[in-house]
């Protein structure tokens, strides 16, 4: 038999952590911005069917960064667990905050008890009928939970990023703002000024979905013209 | 097989909401829940052999028209000879480009219902792309296939499917029998106690190009003549102010007729009649 070096656990929460980091930083930023209009999400993807933001049900959305493979399955569950719950009890009883303390146990579960953590970093948001009743949650890695305020930046250089959206955030702001606001700060680590529309992936999750779409669920992915035409809109 | 992690991951992987209710919730199912040998004989405890007293569903009318494809149902539901509601909506919408009606037992019909409407969004959802409407049609198959020791005890649920078929370009139909067997229908159909009146009136009303407005037109005079010959089926009521529920599905969506215009066309439906002063 092998004799085990010991570690002591400071020392594998601290390794494990950074080889979560690590992988998240080494793709490219996702940014989530609430405003008047209702919440905007915005990836930087150049693949437009592999995809980093999806609907979980009427009023939630989920937008991730990290290894495909695993906030795909995250997803996927994050839609079962919706799904029974709406089924067994009723739509309404779905929430984001529901939702988000599941995805923070089995993060948590992972980061603890698996041969490696899964690296990801997830948001989950949730659609009010005001402004204030709009919920965004941050999840990482080791499965803490956050409560944002205003908008969540994930993956890449957040920092940078989440400098530039920052600057420009208002609540004030409708959807075509919102995104060009995202889009300013996804640039803020590159050269460039700008990306093309198609190494973009939009979606929003829209705050009168009932009375100006007629239905419940308020989740719209954005195809490359609606964005040009959305973008092209009076300042 | 081997039992590796590729294999079970392979094996949970499922696009369908049912087949992941059915693995880790059965006790939610509308049914399937108590295995065939161990259901009761029917009836009731207190009277053996009487059939079981439940709400039943009635009479849905769908049809193809100009556009797309139309359905409407009446608003009875009967238990025996007493009427167990008024107002129950017997037609749905199933998702963006389908509806779906109902006759039979109503309590499992609308938990079915309930069910198919999520198994289409949860398939929307997983997979990023509606299905075909040929696969929601085998969904719906399967689940009145699922329900059949129940119909066996008299608790039926026969649905009719209606949608619109994007890439051919029009609106299909489809009927189903008690063991899920699945019946492509071609311009109209009925299912339900009136199913026969009402069938036997779209054969004279119905006539290929139907615009919109005349096809809900033929959909309320046949209903009409349903309930006009079947205790079991409710007609326009306009004390109540309760009309039949219709629903059109063409290349934009499914929609419901508002109960305003249906109250207009009920009214000439009942004027005329009153007019030509004949008994049937």
């Amino acid at each position: 038999m092998t004799q085990q070096f010991y570690v002591s656990p400071e020392q594998l929460m601290k390794d494990r952590a950074d080889f979560a980091r690590k992988g998240i930083a080494r793709g490219r930023s996702v940014v989530v911005i609430s405003c008047r209009d209702g919440i905007a999400l915005v990836a930087e993807n150049a693949s437009p069917s592999l995809h980093k933001i999806g609907e979980i049900y009427d009023k939630i959305a989920f937008a991730a960064v990290g290894k495909y493979n695993e906030f795909e399955s995250l997803r996927q569950a994050g839609v079962r667990y919706a799904d029974v719950r709406g089924y067994s009890y009723d739509r309404e009883d779905v929430t984001a905050r529901g939702l988000a303390s599941v995805y923070a146990q089995s993060l948590g579960a992972v980061f603890t008890a698996e041969q490696k953590p899964f690296e990801v970093e997830l948001a989950v948001a949730e659609v009010g009928q005001a402004q204030e009743a709009d919920h965004l949650y941050r999840l990482t890695f080791d499965g803490s939970i956050a409560d944002e305020h205003g908008f969540i930046v994930m993956g890449g250089q957040a920092d940078k990023v989440s400098e530039a959206v920052a600057a420009g955030w208002q609540g004030e702001l409708d959807f075509a703002g919102a995104i060009r606001l995202a889009l300013a700060g996804l640039v803020a680590d590159k050269e460039t000024t700008t990306l093309p529309v198609s190494a973009l992936e939009v979606a929003v999750l829209d705050r009168a979905s009932e009375s100006g779409r007629g239905t419940r669920r308020a989740f719209r992915r954005l195809e490359d013209p609606d964005i040009v035409a959305l973008l092209a809109e009076e300042k | 097989m081997q039992e590796t992690t590729a294999n079970r991951v392979a094996a949970n992987a499922t696009s369908s909401f049912t087949e992941h209710l059915q693995r880790e919730r059965p006790d939610l199912m509308p049914f399937g829940q108590v295995p065939f040998n161990q259901l009761p004989a029917g009836g009731h405890a207190s009277q053996p052999g009487a059939p079981l007293q439940a709400p039943h569903g009635t009479t849905i009318v769908a049809m193809t028209y100009a556009g797309g494809v139309l359905m409407a149902g009446d608003r009875r539901a009967t238990m025996g000879n007493v009427i167990a509601s008024r107002h129950i909506e017997k037609v749905f919408p199933a998702d963006q480009y389908s509806v779906l009606g109902i006759a039979g037992t109503a309590g499992i019909a609308l938990d079915i219902t309930r069910l198919f409407q999520v198994e289409l969004e949860h398939y929307e959802k997983i997979e990023g792309t509606l299905l075909s409407l040929d696969g929601k049609a085998n969904r719906l198959g399967a689940m009145v296939r699922g329900n059949l020791p129940m119909a066996m005890q008299g608790l039926a649920v026969v649905p009719l499917f209606a949608g619109f078929d994007r890439p051919a370009g029009f609106g299909r139909l489809f009927s189903y029998d008690v063991t899920g067997g699945r019946y492509e229908e071609q311009e109209h159909h009925a299912v339900g106690s009136g199913s026969m009146f009402a069938r036997g009136a779209l054969k004279k009303l119905w006539r290929p190009g139907l615009s919109e407005q005349d096809a809900v037109a033929v959909a309320v005079e046949a209903l009409y003549d349903a309930a006009d010959d079947d205790s079991a089926t409710g007609g326009p009521d306009p004390v109540r102010q309760l009309w039949p529920v219709v629903y059109i599905v063409n290349r934009t969506g499914a929609f419901r007729i508002p109960d305003r215009d249906l109250a207009a066309v009920a009214g000439r439906v009942i004027e005329s009649r009153t007019v030509a002063q004949r008994e049937a």
